[in-house]
């Protein structure tokens, strides 16, 4: 079983540490979503595990698979099951979106054996068209340059795109709401929500708790100034939906 | 001084092996200018970086002193490699033709000949058709331009001519080669294109050496283009010379009324390039789009001055080079859009982006407006930049490898060049050339 294991790690960002101490086990198959006010680390965490190079990790461990995670480079992580869907996903102009996924494609075809000639076009059309149907997404997308002039709803849902088109083992969502009316917000969820199953294990970061009522998780933490405070079950969500953040403020800001 | 050395050897020399080639065979019209231009040649010096056009670009390591022309004492230069020889246009060419050293290799289809189209190299031309020679031949670059102009215009070993007769549509691409090889040879060639009224063609041109070699070699090119009215060209010039090669040109074309020129330029060889191209629009209505890539590696250093000239009213120029720099690479663009007191209702444009891939690599990158009429559109941007983290980042959070994720960065920098450029091949070479350059 494909398992996420996070033990006591500690982020700094330009010398400030950001993550302090934060545990947390992630399996195959589970859904969990880590809520937070602003700025208590949470983006940290999903680019610390993406392996993005201005987040350096000072002490802890991050277990995958039973491989140390922390000694990967981004792309191996990525082709090792992990995937981050961007907050904010990044331009790439002049790359059209299938040639992007499909080099995408083939660079784990080509980790797997370094012989693999690479997905042939019409498998790969076939499989692109059936993903962008599943998304609700023009065709034509497939040939504009990645996230170059695309609207909010558009990003997230290439991101979606990428997720289904790249198969990952966990799935983290940073913030994957943001930005997303009624709408798109409800096709992004049924796009994860038909990726979801015993394979894939989500971690869902969020800010509110209104994805959480199309992404259900089985397990909720709440995270402040850099580590898990609370754990529960979908109740926790609603919790905080109700009463808000201060409570968790007011019970571990005085300690922190 | 080097450039006394420069001009005094090879004229010593080349006088010599100009004459044995020539001496019978060059017709008085083509020797008169020849020899007009030679009084140029021996009173210019080497350029110096007080001289405003040659500030980026220092020819003080040039071995001028070294260089001499091919004779036939020299060893034979290595074959043509064949993919330089494969279409980059259509699937096959209307004519092609292989000039080298010792020889010249040429095919035109016969159908071609049957409507009056000429090309060949340039001896065959100024001995079978000095009038019409004479009808381009330095009536656009002048030897006075500098001392390659002037060496070029007066030691031309040979070069590349096309002349297409009015009313004429050549549909099948023509494709010329300079070629050559040798240490302390000067390859010294003259390319001239005559397009009569409402004639049109594609023209692909290509100056290539072997890549990998210590020999010292120079290439000077003088390049004069007539687009004749209601004309239309497609002029494709690639420069793949080995990393071994100081490689200098002068370039103009000139388009009558109404006509059009489509110039694309791709530069990835040589050490030194030091090039001039100029579009002058002399008609009214005349149009021009000028698009360059380029892309060095270790020490190479390019050089680009192009000059888009509105001379006429209700004329068009679009000009966008984009190059991209490895390693220790240089490259220096500077431009100019420069619009005549009559020249009214012009729109011109020019944009120069260069993208750095290490911290040693620089890029200069200068536009210039000179605008003397009142009711004209000229815009003009310049940037330069280096490879941003996000978006490689990005790339490899999806698992592609870090010099893959570099590499379609580049590739996506380049996209707006390729679009502009309608041949698959031309477009095939460029990325072909990426993939190599950033294998390294």
């Amino acid at each position: 079983m494909s398992s996420l294991v996070i033990k006591d790690l500690h982020v700094s960002v330009e010398g400030k540490e950001i993550l302090k101490g934060l545990n947390l086990t992630i399996n195959q198959g589970e859904v969990h979503a880590i809520m937070g006010p602003n700025g208590t680390g949470k983006s940290t965490l999903a680019y610390t595990l993406m392996g993005h190079p201005n987040y350096s990790v000072t002490s802890g461990e991050v277990w995958f698979k039973g491989q140390n995670l922390l000694e990967m480079e981004p792309d191996e992580r990525s082709r090792e099951g992990v995937f981050l869907a961007f907050q904010y996903p990044v331009a790439i102009p002049g790359v059209t979106v299938a040639n992007f996924l499909r080099t995408a494609i083939n660079a784990r075809r080509r980790a797997a054996n370094p012989e693999d000639k690479g997905i042939s076009i019409p498998d790969f059309r076939t499989m692109l068209k059936e993903k962008m149907a599943m998304l609700k997404m023009d065709p034509a997308f497939a040939g504009r340059y990645l996230n170059d002039g695309f609207s909010g709803g558009e990003k997230k849902r290439a991101e979606v795109l990428q997720m289904a088109a790249l198969k990952p083992e966990i799935a983290i969502l940073d913030e994957t709401d943001s930005g997303l009316d009624i709408d798109a917000l409800r096709i992004v969820s049924e796009g994860v929500n038909a990726l979801s199953g015993p394979d894939l294990g989500v971690l869902v970061i969020t800010h509110y708790q209104r994805l959480l009522n199309y992404i259900k998780p089985q397990f909720v933490h709440i995270m402040m100034n850099g580590v898990i405070v609370e754990s529960g079950g979908p109740e926790l969500a609603l919790h905080l939906e109700e009463h808000g953040y201060d409570w968790v403020r007011e019970k571990y800001e005085e300690t922190a | 001084m080097s450039s006394v050395k420069l001009t005094t050897t090879l004229r010593k020399t080349e006088q010599k092996g100009f004459a044995q080639i020539d001496a019978n065979k060059i017709p008085a019209s083509a020797n008169a200018f020849r020899s007009k231009a030679l009084l140029a040649y021996q009173s210019a010096a080497l350029p110096t970086t007080s001289m405003e056009a040659w500030r980026r670009t220092d020819l003080r390591n040039l071995p001028a002193d070294l260089f001499r022309v091919f004779t036939d004492a020299d060893p034979r230069s290595p074959a043509v490699p064949v993919e330089i020889l494969q279409p980059v246009v259509d699937d096959h060419f209307g004519g092609q033709l292989v000039v080298t050293p010792h020889g010249t290799e040429r095919t035109v289809g016969a159908d071609l000949e049957s409507q009056g189209v000429i090309f060949c190299d340039l001896r065959t031309a100024e001995q079978n058709y000095p009038e019409l020679v004479a009808k381009i031949l330095g009536t656009l670059v002048s030897p006075e331009e500098s001392v390659f102009a002037a060496m070029s215009a007066s030691f031309a070993q040979n070069g590349a001519f096309i002349y297409i007769p009015q009313g004429v549509h050549v549909k099948q691409p023509l494709h010329s080669i300079f070629w050559g090889a040798g240490d302390g040879l000067a390859f010294i060639n003259n390319i001239l294109v005559y397009l009569e009224e409402g004639s049109s063609l594609t023209y692909v041109h290509e100056s290539a050496s072997p890549k990998e070699s210590a020999d010292r070699v120079m290439v000077a090119t003088n390049v004069e283009i007539h687009v004749g009215e209601n004309a239309d060209l497609r002029f494709v010039e690639l420069q793949s010379l080995g990393s071994n090669v100081w490689n200098f040109s002068h370039e103009r074309s000139r388009v009558d009324s109404n006509g059009k020129l489509d110039w694309i330029f791709g530069a990835v060889g040589s050490k030194l390039t030091k090039n001039f191209s100029d579009l002058d629009l002399a008609g009214e209505g005349a149009w021009g789009r000028m698009s360059g890539f380029y892309m060095t590696d270790k020490n190479q250093h390019l050089d680009h001055d192009t000059q888009q000239n509105h001379f006429a009213a209700h004329t068009t120029s679009d000009l966008l080079f984009k190059g991209a720099l490895l390693d220790s690479s240089r490259s220096v663009w500077q431009g100019m859009i420069y619009v005549a007191p009559d020249a009214q209702q012009t729109d011109g444009y020019q944009a120069n982006r260069n993208l750095i891939l290490s911290d040693k690599a620089r890029a200069d990158s200068i536009p210039g407006l000179e605008i003397l009429a009142d009711d004209v559109r000229c815009t003009h941007g310049a940037t330069v930049g280096k490879l941003e983290q996000e978006p490689i980042f990005y790339l490899k959070s999806r698992g592609i490898p870090q010099k893959e994720a570099e590499r379609i960065v580049v590739e996506g920098f380049f996209d707006p060049i390729m679009q502009r450029i309608p041949f698959e091949g031309v477009r095939q070479r460029f990325q072909d050339a990426i993939l190599q350059k950033m294998k390294n």
